[in-house]
């Protein structure tokens, strides 16, 4: 039997020792454990007890977890609050595939998808519009409050809990996001603590314009990885209150600093809840400074590798939204293709283009004036994870274009700025 | 002969080839690849590691400095580790961050996994350490670059 380091209370350690049953007790073991290893010293209770789980996707290979699931329904156990996950991988419908692809997602890739979502209702999940990347949006309503202490996973999900809400929770991994919700409590360290909240490093900015959000988080992230940064100068441009329009702007900066590094808190001073509560006091004596100007943003683009076989030739599919995008990102884009159709004379957007949303958004977007529009346009909707879609052998020899940075690290898929994205799906020509 | 000393955070005796990252390598991106193709080694894919990127990491000590991206990294490392196609040791020169330590914690405990991980190796470990060395790491977290 583990032997644990942190303090548990007669409870707990009753769960650790099997009284519960043996599974309970491997759950209560695996959070000890791995509490243990960042010097935990106790568990803390979940306050908001609807999960968010990133594997949402049946994957054949991944036995450990499947197995992991059908002991956990064999004991009867399930989260204490219903929880939401991460998008399907697939979607028929509106990211069309040919007779192999299909073939290869639904009978190998994915064959165990069903059978998946089937041990996922059994355990908890709270509906078939639970599959999205922004549970916290208003219209998916898994949306914890400023200081809530969660069980998620999910690396964009986690940072914008954190930063943008003013939520607590660490950079759970896949199945330890589970366990939490399970039990109802989860280590107390790192980012659940103030200490571990302070900010190690001071990113200047220093731009002549509104940064591009995925490249100025692939920028941060890659050079702060895991710690903390306080981002100074970009209320100058996004203005000091968190609206639709900033909480969108910071959903895809924090996205890109955790998947291109492994930030899971950032600040930015005047804008995020504890930035204006407790200002520059957030930053450590000794943090580290990154001046981030237009040279540098220029550098970060610039060093992402196309990984197109032909490198030459035409983008053939496109992504947009990954994080899956906002209500007012889809009005915003429906908007802009329509303008920028206009100017170059044409109806429709020149290839296969691909939005993506969560379910009770494309919901709601679809009652909007812009969707008529958008659907004009060709452009389908989607709430597709683009990820889980471009991750497997037949898709590599697609020519994906996308403005997500997030995409871009996980696939081949090629890394446009949101305004050549633009241009290049709504001009004229080749 | 160089020698360091890390945290044990999972013991075991090895001895063979060095892989090294100075970059935190970026778990889904490197291992999904071979794992999605059911391989019998893991060839590393993330694009964005040049240290990694195209070598097989199966079997050898990887040296790091910590794990980065997704969030589903422990669970890949669980799963990699499950089909015994993991690397037998995880050196990290730092402290371990979360989603490799949950994995770590995750192949141990559900899979009973022999994977080997000491971290707090120190950066002279990981400026000294170079791939294709062998080095021998002893159960009480000694690490000799042979």
């Amino acid at each position: 039997m583990y032997t644990p380091k942190m303090s548990l209370t007669d409870e707990e350690l009753s769960i650790l020792n099997g009284d519960k049953g043996e599974t309970l007790a491997k759950v209560m073991e695996t959070v000890v454990r791995f509490g243990d290893i960042f010097g935990a010293p106790k568990l803390v209770e979940v306050t908001h007890h609807e999960g968010h789980l990133v594997t949402s996707f049946g994957i054949g290979l991944l036995k450990p977890l499947f197995k992991t699931m059908d002991e956990l329904i064999a004991s009867d156990l399930h989260t204490i609050g219903k929880f939401t996950l991460d998008p399907r991988p697939l979607d028929y419908k509106n990211v069309k595939c040919n007779l192999l692809e299909k073939l290869v997602f639904s009978k190998i890739m994915y064959s165990k998808q069903k059978m998946y979502e089937e041990q996922l209702k059994k355990v908890g999940l709270k509906d078939e519009n639970a599959f999205s990347c922004t549970c916290y949006l208003k219209e998916v309503g898994n949306t914890p409050k400023k200081g809530d202490i969660l069980s998620w996973a999910e690396s964009s999900a986690v940072v914008y809990a954190n930063s943008v809400l003013g939520a607590r929770c660490n950079r759970n991994s896949g199945m330890l996001d589970l366990f939490g919700s399970v039990l109802g409590k989860v280590p107390y360290f790192g980012l659940l603590t103030d200490e571990g909240r302070k900010a190690t490093w001071r990113i200047e900015i220093k731009t002549s314009k509104l940064p591009e959000a995925q490249v100025l988080g692939s920028a941060i992230g890659m050079k702060v990885m895991e710690d903390v940064p306080y981002v100074i100068g970009l209320d100058k441009f996004l203005g000091k209150e968190l609206n639709d329009t900033t909480c969108a702007y910071l959903k895809d900066f924090g996205a890109a600093s955790a998947s291109n590094g492994a930030v899971g808190l950032y600040h930015v001073d005047n804008l995020t809840p504890e930035a204006k509560e407790l200002g520059q006091k957030l930053i450590v004596k000794d943090a580290k400074t990154y001046v981030i100007d237009d040279e540098e943003l220029e550098r970060i683009y610039q060093s992402y590798p196309i990984m197109w076989k032909k490198p030459n030739k035409r983008g053939n599919l496109v992504f947009i939204g990954c994080p899956h995008l906002t209500y007012s990102q889809l009005v915003d884009w429906t908007n802009k293709i329509g303008r920028s159709l206009a100017k170059h004379g044409r109806k429709k957007v020149n290839r296969r283009v691909i939005m993506t949303c969560a379910p009770d958004v494309k919901e709601k977007f679809i009652k909007s004036e812009q969707y008529p529009m958008l659907m004009s346009y060709g452009v389908k909707l989607s709430s597709i994870c683009p990820l889980m879609y471009t991750n497997n052998p037949i898709t590599h020899s697609k020519r994906i274009m996308t403005n997500s940075n997030k995409l871009r690290t996980y696939s081949m898929a090629r890394y446009y700025k949101d305004d050549d994205l633009l241009e290049v799906i709504t001009k004229g020509g080749k | 002969m160089k020698t360091f000393k890390g945290r044990v955070l999972a013991s075991g005796h090895f001895k063979g080839e060095a892989i090294v990252s100075h970059q935190g390598v970026n778990t889904l991106a490197t291992f999904q690849k071979s794992a999605l193709k059911n391989a019998k080694q893991v060839i590393a894919s993330d694009q964005n590691n040049p240290d990694l990127f195209g070598k097989n990491i199966t079997g050898k000590a990887l040296c790091l400095p910590i794990t980065i991206g997704s969030t589903t990294g422990g669970l890949v490392i669980q799963t990699v580790c499950s089909m015994g196609i993991n690397p037998s040791c995880f050196l990290f020169s730092e402290n371990i961050d979360s989603l490799a330590a949950s994995g770590i914690v995750l192949a141990k405990v559900w899979n009973d996994s022999d994977v080997i991980a000491i971290d707090g190796l120190g950066k002279e470990f990981l400026d000294t350490v170079k791939s294709g060395d062998q080095i021998e790491v002893k159960e009480d977290g000694t690490v000799t670059i042979l």
